[in-house]
């Protein structure tokens, strides 16, 4: 059978532009889809054609988004981060690309405050935001160290680290542990009440994890809670009910044996089932286990890493190894807690970003409908977004089943000229910190990327493209 | 209760038991209510510590310790009945269902690459892409990455690109079909500009639109009928495409059990091009023919005729409407006014040796170049559908209007002519082109001869297009070689 088939009976047509030829072909009883074309959205006609051409694309495309789809996460253990994330005293981790003090924002100097008064390096807040500004402190992003975290992402020497590997390509990756809702450093606050918490996470919650974690016969399995999370209402970066408490039900039995004052291991356990997020810490790093998989694939045009600082959004494709694209963060539309409004909001912040990047979160809007109403939105509004995400992605993620959309695996590997020629930018679930530094959590809602970051992705892809057809 | 609190207004705080709703409802509610006129501050929420500390910093705190599973109204208004009104909006929203369908409206594909993934992978499938030329290449590339062959209608498309995919279709094992091809026949199924053929033995490769319409029409006409017309694009067989499409084309059709012959249609291919066809055609088991028009090689009919020499067919009369048998002024020259461009070019290479040089907006050296005075004096030839001629309206086949305003300056300029038509039906052509060229023509007065290029299965029906152009004082002829040659009758010229 040549050309597929082709000449062995009267084909179905897709078609592209003018919408004449579609009538005569119906006229003829022939089974025609019109797609909804329009003219790319990003990047110049040039710099598209020569990513499409590009001869390495589809073959780099594929071994990209299955290195994703293959990628395990297991959780091997729970450390201070200063051992596993080599952080000396005086380098702080933050979210999203690279930032300076000067340009973060007010949630992430108000998380970066709070470290340095939670590590000692300073007294009084004036004290903190004096050593930032001296440049006393050295800020690099999570993901030039294998980190992922939410929020500001702040990550100091002295926070316990969850660590993961990826069993099948060797990978490694790390996470802060989930603080809970509200006044909480990820959110910018660094009031009494959030260090305290962050001292008791350090001396007693950490330790405890640790030695539960190490104990364990099975290593806990974070694809496979991830995976069950999406048949249970969560999506894995808003709504982390269902996972957090599969996660206390396996931790449980290793925390309770443990030789520990039951007063420590109640309140470790009452923390845990009190933090519908807690679950998110541990998703970050598997997404981002399996998006490490993908890096430095030349030619590839799937987007590794989304993150945001809070003053820009950043991506990363497998194409272009660790540099960074950027854009204007923009500020999310949502719901807000009390008396917050829109005016309260700061721009897009966090790592979380990389649930979205893997294929859930957002782009699995249709597992949790309870998200969508966050926008105001409907159930048929999560379908279509979900929808949509299929027409952005590579591939569908079969461990990752979505059951109203007929298991059909999330849509998964987000493929930069995707976006540029339907337009559609990649749709972000995101909780939302206070403008104000010391402020906490005001809301939850939806974000997009800005188009900048897929503007200059695409045209670097190109580039890299013309020059390897020209080698 | 409702009582003055800590700041302006009016406040109502209560805590309900039994009643449950997820944050994100309560939350919506919450907004929801504090839009109204005369609220100024809401906190609908589970009674949490959070919240009953959000509550305490609005200045809405419950009395006692709560109930986490109680649910806490807070509500600050400007007066009594704007309080009552937000409190009566609260249960009403609690109370209320989401009303729309669980189901989303289907996500209509962006792209050529969405729209075959919603495909059954085992359906045959083509592609069709018509978008502006810049965009084709990203649209047929979606095609054959999905191991599906592609039709680009799309003209302006830079050659590299052509040949980037058809390098890839050939890898791929599909086909693409153009750029700027406008007719193909898969299977019986018409595509852009095509004729309602009867299905036979013969399968026609094509770089060129109109010709593949004439052959087709012919061998319809001489009850034969074709398998496939595979366009392949006008530059397929240029050296820098070196006939990638052409050859994979011949491959298919001579894998196809349909296919028993081969006639491959073009405008005077690049020599190594030719040769290389020719090598490869004597390689297949299916007889190939060529019909490729240049000076010295037999037109298009003539090809035809060959074809059916071969297969041991008897050639028919082809179909014709003799003409009044008006004769030409004296002096008076061949104007002929084409749709086709292929069809132009066989009236010139049948025209030329006897007229000698006809000039032309397409002209066959570069010396007869009419520029853009289409309306030059002595032996001409315009090709209407030439891209210079197409920008920014639909092509002749479709739009009469610059061949009609032609005919009407010709008349006008008394300069005496022979005038030469081509008229193509089919899929995608006029319904009814005899209608709007009748009254023209007969106002002209001047002799016409119309190659009329069609079926009478077409939707316009040959016999109904010939009688009408007949009636208006045309000869008509299936054959463009047979009606060039009778206006050369016509001038006195054979």
């Amino acid at each position: 059978m040549s050309l597929g088939g082709l000449l062995d009976g009267p084909p179905a047509v897709v078609a592209a532009g003018v919408e004449v030829f579609s009538g005569a072909l119906r006229a003829q009883g022939v089974d025609v889809a019109d797609v909804d074309w329009r003219p790319p959205a990003i990047g110049d006609a040039g710099d598209l054609t020569a990513l499409a051409l590009d001869p390495r694309r589809a073959a780099a495309n594929r071994t990209a988004v299955e290195r994703v789809l293959a990628a395990g996460s297991v959780l091997t253990d729970v450390r201070p981060a200063r051992e596993v994330l080599g952080l000396d005293d005086r380098t702080l981790l933050h979210s999203g690309p690279p930032l300076t003090w000067d340009a973060a924002s007010g949630p992430m100097r108000g998380a970066l405050v709070g470290a340095c008064l939670f590590e000692g390096w300073a007294a009084t807040v004036e004290e903190a935001e004096a050593l930032l500004a001296s440049g006393g402190v050295a800020l690099e992003p999570c993901h030039h160290r294998s980190a992922v975290g939410p929020m500001a992402g702040v990550t100091s020497p002295s926070m316990w680290a969850w660590c993961l590997e990826d069993p099948v390509n060797g990978g490694r990756a790390y996470c802060n542990l989930n603080e809970g809702l509200g006044k909480v450093l990820r959110m910018g606050a660094f009031g009494e009440d959030v260090l305290t918490r962050l001292a008791w996470m350090r001396d007693v919650l950490g330790p405890l994890l640790a030695r539960a974690v190490r104990s364990m016969a099975e290593p806990l399995d974070a694809k496979a809670i991830l995976a069950q999370m999406l048949q249970m209402g969560d999506e894995g970066h808003n709504r982390n009910r269902a996972g957090s408490l599969m996660t206390l039900r396996e931790l449980s039995p290793a925390l309770v044996a443990l030789d520990a004052p039951s007063d420590d291991i109640a309140a470790a356990l009452r923390f845990i089932g009190g933090n519908e997020h807690f679950f998110l810490n541990l998703g970050m790093p598997t997404a981002k286990l399996a998006m490490d998989a993908a890096r430095d694939v030349p030619g590839s045009t799937l987007v590794t890493v989304m993150a945001r600082n809070g003053t820009e959004f950043g991506v990363q494709t497998a194409g272009t190894g660790d540099r960074w694209f950027t854009g204007p963060a923009q500020t999310p539309v949502g719901l807000f807690l009390g008396d917050y409004g829109p005016d309260d909001a700061n721009p897009d912040i966090g790592d979380s970003a990389i649930m979205e990047t893997y294929g859930v979160g957002g782009f699995s809007m249709a597992a949790a409908p309870a998200i969508v109403r966050f926008v105001g939105g409907t159930v048929p509004d999560a379908l279509a977004t979900t929808e949509r995400m299929y027409q952005l992605t590579l591939a569908e993620n079969p461990a990752m089943a979505i059951p109203i959309m007929g298991f059909r695996g999330a849509p998964t590997g987000i493929d930069v000229l995707a976006v540029a020629r339907t337009g559609w930018l990649p749709q972000i679930n995101t909780g939302m910190a206070g403008r104000v530094a010391g402020t906490g959590q005001v809301g939850a809602g939806l974000v997009q990327p800005p188009r900048e970051c897929f503007e200059s992705a695409l045209a670097a892809l190109a580039q890299e493209a013309r020059a390897a057809t020209a080698a | 209760m409702s009582a003055p609190g800590p700041g302006e207004g009016v406040r109502h705080v209560s805590l309900r038991s039994g009643v449950y709703a997820d944050s994100v409802r309560l939350m919506q509610v919450s907004r929801d209510v504090g839009a109204r006129d005369g609220v100024t501050a809401v906190l609908v929420a589970m009674a949490t510590p959070l919240n009953v500390e959000l509550a305490a910093g609005m200045g809405l705190a419950p009395d006692g310790t709560p109930s986490p599973d109680e649910l806490l109204i807070g509500i600050r208004a400007t007066d009594d009945d704007a309080l009552a009104a937000a409190v009566t909006a609260v249960d009403t929203a609690l109370a209320e269902r989401e009303r729309s369908r669980a189901t989303a409206d289907a996500q209509p594909a962006r792209t050529i690459g969405a729209g075959l993934d919603d495909l059954d992978p085992n359906t045959a499938a083509l592609a069709i892409v018509s978008v502006p030329g810049q965009y084709a290449a990203l649209e047929a590339a979606d095609a054959i990455a999905a191991g599906r062959s592609v039709l680009v209608f799309s003209d302006g498309v830079p050659v590299e690109q052509e040949v980037a995919l058809k390098r890839a279709a050939r890898e791929a094992g599909v086909l693409v079909m153009g750029p700027d091809c406008g007719t193909a026949i898969v299977s019986g199924v018409a595509l852009g500009f095509a004729n309602v053929v009867r299905p036979g033995p013969v399968g026609v490769v094509a770089a060129s639109g109109t010709g593949a319409q004439q052959v087709s029409c012919l061998l319809d006409a001489a009850g034969v009928g074709v398998s496939h017309v595979i366009g392949v694009g006008g530059r397929d067989l240029s050296e820098a495409v070196g006939g990638l499409a052409t050859l994979d084309a011949l491959a298919a059709l001579d894998a196809d059990p349909a296919t028993e012959r081969v006639l491959v249609v073009s405008k005077p291919p690049a020599p190594s091009v030719a040769a290389e066809v020719a090598r490869v055609s004597d390689g297949l088991a299916t007889p190939v023919r060529s019909a490729a028009l240049s000076p010295g090689t037999p037109d298009l009919t003539a090809a035809v005729e060959a074809l059916l020499a071969d297969m041991g067919r008897d050639v028919p009369a082809w179909p014709s409407r003799p003409g009044p048998g008006a004769t030409a002024a004296p002096g008076a020259v061949l104007k002929g006014l084409y749709s086709g461009g292929t069809l132009a070019d066989e009236a010139m290479l049948i025209a030329a040796p006897v007229l000698g040089d006809v000039r032309s907006n397409t002209p066959l050296r570069p010396e007869l170049d009419l520029g853009t005075d289409l309306s030059a004096t002595g032996h001409v030839v315009v090709d209407f559908g030439d891209d210079a001629l197409t920008v920014g309206r639909a092509h002749p086949m479709i739009d009469p209007t610059l061949r009609l305003e032609a005919i009407a300056r010709l008349a006008a300029s008394g300069e005496a002519a022979v005038l030469l038509l081509d008229v193509v039906l089919g899929h995608g052509a006029d319904p009814d082109p005899a209608t709007a060229l009748a009254p023209a023509l007969r106002e002209a007065g001047l002799p016409v001869v119309v190659a009329l290029v069609g079926t009478e299965a077409d939707p316009q029906g040959w016999s109904r297009q010939a009688d009408a152009l007949a009636a208006a004082g045309a000869a008509v002829y299936a054959s463009n070689a047979a009606a060039t040659r009778h206006a050369l009758d016509l001038l006195g010229a054979v």
